[in-house]
């Protein structure tokens, strides 16, 4: 039975005097697809910063697998099993999609204090990169520079070096913007294999992916959230309705 | 310490810092606005000094230098930015600190080969020329007093610039987010040649007005630059208000250090940096960056 | 690498354990000079093209180290012991970076070039305003350090020839360990920082630690530079410590084409012969530098050496969504 990887309770940021998360809760669970949608200037993406610790919340705690990680550095919270991807893609664009995998990897394994060993000789990191390039299908790309890659397939490469960390949680913010029909199709398959063991948070506009993909709806709507549940509920919840869906889903 | 000298201390800190804003203050617009760290800008600070005191022998009155001084100073900065400083916008910090870095050069030998390198004063003008007493021994000269008042005007000026005028909407606006700016339909290229030219006249205007309180010399512009950069680091990049706190400051920190730690006051100011650093390392009036 | 770029070195190497052979002395103390230089470019090199942090105030270790051998002479007329003064001196250059990138690396981008120019201040006005270390005269050398190891001296420090070869020694080693950081672990880490810091943080990577260690390692190398340029100059006096010393030593990094330890070692070649062919050439040689230095910019970006990879492909950034 799935379990709660990353539980959010009572979460509050503040920007001077302006609350752009306002007493927001949030569980996710393994092997469940949770999507946040709403409006642009919902808060959205603050509450991922909250999440991955680039934010540190005003009010709320956040517990990672029963540990409390509000407030703690990004880093240590990626360390502790939290991978994210970014709105614009964030990869290290002058290295090939291999070592971009490789060196996520690293991240398990530091080993920074052995000079004398050779990053590139390093089995264990380079047969994590392969792997994660594999599950998202970069395989046969794997020499390529990043900046060489599509837009897609950077998208796909960012994934997949959150993969080769071996996160419990991955926050996704907009995976599938920038991209058309088909690539969007590729990736919606991916994020449905993805969910096995895994707990992932989805930012999303694509309403069509949202409700094709998601166990678990939240909608936001100025710093809160308005409804939260099964696609279903919410899209029949009449608040969501009125004040974003509107007249768009006739369901 | 008796009340007179106190106050004299106060008075000098004054003037230190508001000289010291109105350099800063040309540097953190550069940074904010075009993204452009300039080495060179302790050296417009230098030539304006320079000019002050080439001006003067010509003209036989400093009032009848500056006007020139400055037009002088805009021109300059103007052609400076079309040239050379326009090819640093987006390119690596590594490459602005360089090129400006030779700039520096090119300007000092310019200097040496234009007037040479000898120390000068520049005469006081007659009308100004008076101290005032303080207290029932000592006195305070005029002029200095002028200086703080000239940096005072200018500063005021600046402020209504930035707040109450369109170009100075778009200068704040550029400061926080250049592409928006640009999307707006505003000559970017041009208001940066403003912002530029606009800094250069701030800093030549400070050493012309400044020239006579203290010598000058060839290696004054490199002190300066230095402290700029202590005032915006403190100040945070692209705030003019942090520019003004974080120049006083250092006025204050800087006069008072050299009365009681004369050993150690050259240090003062980076010790002070140095705990703004722990407390807040983006400045202390950070703009919002976009 | 392609076949040529590989053998450089290699070349490079053979020509300079040869030099002594044929060339007199003032070419020995020259190139002396230069392999000197050269570490101290690689030390920074290992900050600005390794990490991506720019530091304007590297002379700051270098010049410690001098400073500390002048100190830590029993006195003025009497040599210290190089294999205690030397450590000695690394660890001053050492503890000093660690102190001063504490605090700077808690800032970023311009901000952090403008603090290490200002600490590195710091560093000049306590030697200059105070006695500490002569002021603003600065202190000689008077007797070269000694190797000597109970009755035996392996080395004599005050031999021109012995002098080239120990430095040369500096250099090759230098070199090695900065490749073989490069290639580490560790060295990865360091690219990964220099692209994209942000992306190594969310990784789990702490970021922070990786850019200190970078700097304190880089403040280790440029204090044995210091150490022995001091020794040569036979003197030590605040200039060592002044942002002009950060200034040159960064241009030459760029010169050569930052970002692969060989580009540092051209550039400090280049740089030296130029500052000394622009010297001769004229009283107003800074304005011939000053222009070399703002055509260098923009006319080769990617330096000498070929770096030019690394900048072609910041180059081809895509608008990417």
């Amino acid at each position: 039975m799935a379990e709660t990887a990353l539980l959010a309770r009572g979460l509050t940021r503040r920007f001077g005097g302006l609350a752009a998360v306002r007493d927001v809760s949030l569980a996710l669970k393994r092997g469940s697809i949770h999507a946040l949608i709403g409006p642009n200037g919902a808060g959205k993406s603050t509450l991922v910063n909250l999440l991955s610790g680039e934010l540190a919340p005003s009010e709320g705690t956040i517990l990672l697998e029963g540990r409390a990680i509000a407030g703690m550095p990004p880093y240590r919270i990626a360390r502790l099993g939290v991978g994210r991807t970014f709105q614009r893609s964030n990869v290290f664009r002058d290295m090939t999609a291999l070592e971009n995998c490789r060196l996520a990897a690293q991240a398990r394994h530091p080993r920074s204090w052995a000079l004398h060993e050779r990053a590139q000789a390093c089995g264990p990191s380079i047969e994590a990169a392969s792997r994660a390039l594999a599950a998202v299908e970069l395989g046969p790309r794997a020499s390529v520079i990043a900046a060489a890659l599509s837009h897609g397939e950077r998208r796909a490469l960012e994934i997949a070096m959150c993969l080769a960390t071996e996160p419990a949680v991955l926050l996704l913010d907009e995976p599938l913007a920038g991209m058309g029909p088909e690539e969007s199709q590729r990736v919606l398959a991916l994020l449905r294999r993805l969910r096995t063991g895994r707990a992932m948070l989805l930012v999303e506009h694509d309403m069509d992916a949202v409700f094709a993909l998601a166990d678990v709806i939240t909608v936001m709507a100025d710093g809160v959230v308005l409804a939260s549940g099964t696609p279903e509920a919410v899209r029949n919840d009449a608040a969501v309705r009125e004040a974003y869906l509107g007249e768009a889903l006739t369901a | 310490m008796d009340l007179s000298i106190f106050l004299i201390q106060v008075l000098n800190s004054v003037q230190y810092g508001l000289t010291l804003f109105l350099v800063a203050s040309g540097l953190t617009l550069i940074f904010g606005i075009m993204g452009v760290i300039n080495l060179a800008h302790g050296s417009f600070y230098m030539l304006g000094a320079y000019a002050a005191y080439t001006l003067t022998s010509l003209t036989g009155n400093l009032f009848l230098a500056i006007a020139p001084g400055v037009a002088l100073a805009i021109v300059f900065g103007y052609v400076l930015e079309w040239i050379f400083v326009s090819f640093l916008y987006e390119r690596s910090h590594l490459q602005q600190v360089l090129l400006t870095y030779g700039l520096i050069l090119v300007f000092e030998d310019l200097r040496s080969l234009a007037v040479g390198d000898d120390v000068h004063g520049v005469a006081v003008p007659a009308a100004l020329s008076a101290s005032i007493p303080l207290g029932s021994t000592m006195t305070y000269p005029v002029y200095n007093l002028c200086i703080s008042a000239a940096c005072l005007v200018v500063a005021a000026l600046l402020f209504v610039l930035l707040r109450h005028t369109r170009l100075g909407m778009m200068i704040r606006a550029g400061a926080s987010n250049r592409e928006m700016v640009r999307s707006l339909g505003i000559d970017v290229g041009m208001l940066f040649r403003i912002v530029f030219a606009l800094g250069v006249a701030l800093a030549a205007f400070a050493g012309m007005v400044a020239a006579p309180a203290s010598s000058v010399y060839p290696g004054m512009g490199n002190q300066v630059l230095i402290l700029c950069f202590v005032v915006v680091v403190i100040g945070g990049i692209g705030s003019v208000t942090g520019a003004l706190v974080a120049a006083l400051l250092i006025g204050f920190v800087d006069t008072f250090g050299k009365v009681f730690l004369p050993d150690y006051s050259g240090a003062l100011v980076y010790l002070l940096m140095a705990v703004v650093l722990v407390w807040r390392p983006a400045g202390l009036f950070r703009e919002t960056t976009a | 690498m392609t076949g040529v770029r590989r053998a450089l070195p290699w070349l490079a190497l053979t020509l300079l354990v040869a030099l002594p052979g044929f060339a007199g002395k003032f070419y020995i103390d020259l190139f002396a000079k230069i392999m000197i230089m050269a570490v101290f470019a690689m030390s920074l090199d290992l900050l600005v093209g390794f990490t991506g942090l720019v530091s304007l105030g590297h002379a700051a270790f270098f010049g410690l180290a001098g400073y500390t051998l002048v100190l830590s002479a029993p006195d003025k007329y009497t040599a210290a012991s190089l294999w205690t003064s030397l450590p000695l001196a690394v660890a001053a250059s050492t503890l000093l970076a660690l102190a001063i990138g504490a605090l700077a690396l808690r800032t970023r981008g311009v901000y952090f070039i403008m603090v290490t120019l200002a600490f590195s201040q710091l560093v000049y006005f306590v030697f200059h305003d105070t006695k500490l270390g002569g002021g603003s005269d600065g202190a000689y050398i008077y007797a070269r350090p000694k190797a000597q190891l109970g009755p035996w001296t392996p080395i004599d420090l005050g031999d021109g020839t012995q002098f080239y070869y120990v430095v040369l020694a500096i250099l090759v080693v230098a070199f090695a360990f900065l490749r073989v950081l490069l290639a580490s672990r560790f060295g990865h880490a360091l690219s990964g920082i220099r692209s994209n810091e942000q992306r190594m943080r969310a990784l789990g990577f702490d970021t922070y630690a990786y850019k200190l260690a970078a700097f304190a390692i880089a403040g280790a190398l440029a204090g044995v530079a210091g150490y022995f340029a001091a020794i040569q100059f036979g003197f030590v006096n605040p200039e060592m410590l002044s942002w002009h010393e950060s200034a040159n030593v960064l241009l030459m990094v760029i010169l050569g084409g930052s970002g692969t330890a060989f580009g540092a070692i051209v550039g400090a070649f280049a740089f030296i012969l130029l500052e000394d062919a622009f010297s001769l050439a004229t009283r107003h040689w800074l304005l011939l530098m000053g222009g070399f230095v703002i055509a260098a910019v923009m006319l080769l970006p990617g330096g000498l050496a070929s770096a030019g990879e690394r900048w072609r492909h910041r180059a081809t950034a895509s608008s990417d969504g």
